[in-house]
């Protein structure tokens, strides 16, 4: 078992390796650099381009230099100090401002997930079970429903019902007086009041792709002889369901938590701009416009990062769950 | 109820409702399991063996339905009639294991591929007899060294898929006899192990079932298998018993030509080298419309003008021997004239 | 699996076959695919939806009573107005609305519009636009102005006005054009990407597929959106719009090919050895043929039924990032553009008709995934 994880992270390297290059590239793509962002704001607000001083700070910087020098001098900061470059808009290293936002990218996607599992087991097992009923059809259809909304536009009817029927905005992690403060109990709490929005709106997308994957899987290993030779044994249908054809069923489902926290986290971007949280995404996405790139960068290379370990994750579970993974 | 009988089966009918169309799986099969005896029911994959066996412990798929009578005489000596039970009710699960036990055909299906081989087992003991965890799992042992297994302490907390074929067979036995079953249904124990394995296992199961004193049903495809194993063979095709009998009248005496294909098509190893296994010629008709006259009509040689329009009625011939054809109509009577 | 092999009924017993079975062992694997698609009736109806729906982007300009650039300069937020065949002075077989009127509500300081119930104004049929803005070309060939309905006196906003009075009924009509195309364009690249990639990966198998393959698990690290978000911001903002849906397009494509990529390698990998391509080989069939001939026809309807099914998440991605103002931008009109308008709760609650191109990106997701998933099963043919 120890092998296989050291085997696996030794495996994810190489393609951290791709995935960092590939991360600096993409923000290199866009022409300029953020000191054209930086010139043009000035222009707008009528301040004097102070061509010297754009000189100074290119050469501050090193934006003068060659592109793969300033990608080595970013990874060295990174390996060796846990220093992810210097943010040029905020003005400040690019460590103190990402590792919260990351932090609340991760619980609204955890929290997302969670929901998104107590939701569709139970409606998965029953769509199964009672296959081809009424209530089969109803949550099947209702589950396509929530694939085929936008997450955002769940996200602004939701908005939209609450602010008009039940008179409250929503939006935002927390309330204003713990906006800024720093991390204590009553700010936990607070959070916990208002998570559940962005979990409801993450969640449902995923939800209606897991009751599907669960719903064929058992539907599977319902047919299967070894339910039938259970069945023999004079042992009753929901002790039978839940014994065997779920926990095989489960397998598949469990494997599906690698591409679902990535899923999860992809879509909290979007959704967190709509709902303004303080999250990874719209951070991002300011970052991304205004050409902020080490700050850009870093969030690109640190949510793949993510990814990986949700894959990693998965494929772990997987073996605890499958003896027949475990004794190969 | 005949008292020497612990199963009678009358007119059972099985028909399978499927968008296609309705297939007629088993159309008015009856036979009697007389307590503590073997049978045999043989016939081609499709003939509706396996599906009536699967009847007798409600095991049919919920767009299955059911007709006819399947009486179950049970330990107290009350008769049941099992067609008439719920599907998933708690009677027919009552007799599931405890009265009536399964041996399936795939040994590597039939068993959960996540669970060890005694948390299988056990299950049942647990569930349904009371015992603590310690003492099924020392059943266990028990049955697997029963069945053959060895180093059973060992291997009983291993997986299926760490077992051979042959021994998975053998945990499916110990799995069935787990809770002392009075009757035991055997539905091709053998067809998915070498043959090698074959004659073990076979002979495993005869040995259980005279050192039990169960009472078997054996569904085979393979006429050979049932020679040395019951005493009553019942023929099965499209969902109809053709003939039946005691064992060694059919194979002397066999009168089906249906049968008697079936017979000639048991390679010899007296036969000459390049000598041609005989086949019956044709396939089996679809269940979905089955003829209104003998099933066996559109590849028999012997066929008739009457055959497609009539079933043949049962022609009793020696004291237990019956067979289903319009041949030997008539030869009833005429043994009767002369006997007489 | 396609081809399989069917043993040919013995010729002494056909006659005994049952009339659907000797269907079944006679008809074309395309054949077999439609007669369990048509049992899908969910299927065969998103079919029809998604049909008039691409009907409805094709004749767009023609539907639409107004360009999508035609202001209604005095109407801004205006409510969908009801067609009526009815109102207190009886029945019209010809549908009619009603006129509004204007109020301005002085604790909100906002336009309240009110329908004047006495005077009717009635819908004309193939009447000619209201102003220059409203010309367009039908296929881009013939030039015209005549619109399937509109009015005579003032304006129809079936769908309400947004905040600069276009009519968002005809928006969603061009906002059709652009967002059932992408998907169709995006997916047609990740097609051939995917084709050209995952077959060489299966078939060739050794270092290229092993490069292919890290490829592909690298840009699958990535989480999509964020990705889209960074390769959307290189777009340059001063292209133009054409180059924009370009460009849009191919990043969709970009990520888009990867899981078509693995499907295709692991038929190609799983066929290639079967016996019939085997026997195809040892004929002397040349490679490039046996791809064309052999190959792809057996893995095609897989893949055209996993293309439905990835379409969804093309428009999905298209409609987010013009949300979020990275995709396509005005003055190209999308769905996704379109929703950028309502992008706050302040807007929705005095304007919720401005969520209407939501809908139909729901209604058009939602066809898709059910034509999708009817085609995925009809792909199997021979399972139950």
């Amino acid at each position: 078992m120890l092998r296989y994880i050291v085997k696996r992270i030794v495996q994810m390297i190489p393609i951290l390796f791709m995935i960092s290059i590939i991360s600096f590239i993409i923000i290199q793509l866009p022409p300029g650099s953020y000191l054209n962002t930086l010139i043009a704001q000035m222009r707008a607000t009528g301040d004097e381009v102070d061509m010297e001083m754009i000189e100074a700070l290119r050469i501050r910087y090193s934006l003068d230099k060659p592109m793969h020098i300033q990608y080595f001098n970013w990874m060295k900061g990174i390996i060796t100090r846990g220093d992810f470059g210097f943010s040029f808009e905020w003005n400040r290293p690019v460590s103190h401002l990402i590792w919260e936002r990351l932090g609340l990218s991760v619980a609204v996607s955890v929290s997302a997930m969670l929901f998104s599992w107590i939701i569709a087991f139970p409606i998965a097992i029953y769509s199964a079970v009672r296959k081809h009923t009424l209530g089969d059809y109803f949550f099947t259809f209702v589950g396509f429903l929530g694939l085929s909304t936008p997450n955002f536009m769940l996200a602004l009817i939701l908005m939209f019902i609450s602010s008009k029927y039940f008179g409250f905005t929503v939006g935002g992690l927390f309330s204003p007086e713990y906006m800024m403060a720093p991390w204590s109990w009553a700010r936990f709490v607070d959070m916990l009041t208002h998570i559940w929005i962005p979990m409801i709106v993450v969640g449902t997308a995923g939800t209606a792709g897991l009751i599907r994957v669960l719903r064929n899987n058992l539907l599977d290993e319902l047919g299967k002889p070894y339910v039938v030779a259970a069945r023999s044994k004079g042992i009753s249908t929901v002790r039978l369901v839940f014994k065997y054809p779920v926990r095989l069923a489960l397998i598949p489902f469990i494997s599906t938590v690698g591409w679902q926290l990535p899923n999860m986290v992809s879509g909290e971007a979007v959704t967190a701009t709509v709902l303004s949280l303080p999250t990874a995404g719209p951070l991002m996405l300011a970052a991304l416009r205004s050409q902020d790139m080490y700050l850009a960068g870093s969030f690109l290379l640190l949510l793949a990062l993510l990814t990986m370990i949700g894959t990693l994750i998965s494929d772990l579970l997987l073996v605890l769950v499958d003896p027949r993974i475990r004794y190969e | 109820m005949n008292p020497k009988n612990i199963l009678e089966v009358r007119d059972l009918v099985v028909k399978f409702k499927l968008s296609e169309g309705i297939v007629h799986a088993v159309n008015g099969v009856s036979y009697d399991v007389p307590e503590g005896k073997s049978i045999g029911i043989v016939g081609e994959s499709g003939c509706g063996k396996t599906v009536s066996s699967y009847a007798l412990n409600r095991l049919l798929p919920p767009y299955a339905t059911l007709s006819g009578q399947i009486l179950f005489r049970q330990q107290d000596g009350n008769i049941i009639d099992i067609a008439k039970l719920k599907p998933e009710g708690r009677e027919i699960r009552a007799i599931r294991g405890r009265d009536i036990a399964m041996i399936f055909q795939e040994p590597m299906t039939s068993l959960s591929p996540v669970h060890t081989i005694c948390n299988q087992i056990s299950e049942a003991l647990i569930l349904f007899q009371g015992m603590t965890k310690k003492q099924a799992r020392n059943r266990t042992i028990e049955l697997l060294k029963l069945v053959g297994i060895p180093q059973a302490e060992r291997r009983v907390d291993e997986y299926p898929f760490q077992f051979s074929g042959g021994m998975r067979q053998r945990a499916m036995i110990a799995m069935a006899l787990a809770r002392n079953p009075r009757v035991l249904i055997a539905d091709e124990p053998t067809t998915a192990l070498d043959v090698t394995l074959q004659a073990q296992v076979l002979s495993l199961i005869q040995d259980l079932q005279n050192r039990f004193n169960l009472s078997m049903i054996l569904i085979t495809h393979a006429l050979g298998v049932v020679a040395h194993m019951v005493e009553t063979v019942n023929i099965m095709y499209l969902g109809r018993i053709v003939e039946t009998g005691p064992t060694m009248e059919i194979f002397e005496e066999p009168l089906h030509p249906y049968t008697q294909g079936l017979l000639q098509s048991i390679p010899k190893l007296t036969g000459r080298l390049g000598e041609r296994v005989s086949s019956i010629p044709g396939s089996v008709p679809s269940a979905y419309d089955i003829p209104k006259g003998c099933p066996f009509e559109a590849r028999c040689k012997h066929r008739m003008e009457i055959c497609r329009e009539e079933m043949p009625k049962p022609v009793t011939v020696g004291s237990e021997h019956t067979v289903y054809c319009h041949l030997y109509t008539g030869r009833e009577a005429a043994r009767d004239a002369a006997n007489a | 699996m396609a081809r399989k092999k069917i043993p040919a009924p013995a010729a002494d017993t056909a006659e005994a076959l049952s009339t659907t079975e000797e269907k079944i062992f006679y008809a074309s694997q395309w054949r077999l695919m439609w007669w369990k698609f048509r049992k899908h009736k969910v299927a065969v109806i998103a079919g029809f939806v998604i049909a008039l729906m691409y009907l409805g982007a094709i004749f767009a300009p023609f539907i639409a009573p107004y360009g999508p650039t035609h202001r209604d300069r005095g109407n801004i937020y205006v409510p969908p107005q009801k067609i009526r065949f009815w109102d207190e002075n009886g029945f019209s077989l010809r549908p009619f609305i009603h006129p509004l009127k204007v109020t301005t509500d002085w604790e909100t300081f906002q336009k309240v519009y009110t329908e004047d119930t006495s005077r009717r104004i009635y819908i004309r049929f193939f009447v000619r636009g209201k102003s220059n803005d409203d010309q367009y070309k039908l296929f881009g060939l013939f030039k015209s102005n005549i619109h399937l309905f509109g009015v005579d006196e003032g304006y129809i906003h079936l769908f309400g006005t947004d905040d600069l009075g276009r009519d968002v009924f005809s928006r969603v009509m061009y906002g059709g054009q652009i967002s059932m195309s992408i998907g169709l364009a995006g997916v047609f690249l990740s097609l051939i990407l995917g084709l050209i990639l995952g077959g060489i990966s299966g078939y060739y198998g050794g270092v290229v597929d092993n490069i292919i393959q890290r490829l592909i698990e690298v840009i699958r690290s990535f989480p999509q959106i964020p990705l889209w978000m960074a390769l959307s911001a290189a777009i340059p903002p001063d292209i133009s719009p054409k180059l924009v849906y370009f460009g849009i397009t191919i990043i969709l494509s970009f990520i888009g090919w990867t899981a078509l990529g693995r499907q295709i390698r692991s038929k190609v990998l799983a066929l290639k050895n079967e016996d019939f391509i085997v026997a195809a080989r040892l004929a002397g069939t040349s490679e490039p043929k046996i791809i064309l001939t052999h190959l792809i026809p057996s893995f095609m309807s897989h893949v055209i039924a996993s293309l439905t099914l990835s379409i969804p998440s093309m428009i999905l991605a298209e409609t987010s990032l013009s949300f979020l103002g990275i995709g396509l931008r005005a003055p190209v009109v999308s769905w996704g553009v379109m929703l950028q308008q309502a992008q706050n709760v302040h807007t929705i609650s005095m304007a919720p008709w401005l969520l209407i191109p939501g809908v139909f990106v729901i209604i058009y997701v939602l066809a898709f995934n059910f034509l999708g998933d009817g085609l995925r099963d009809a792909a199997d043919p021979y399972g139950n």
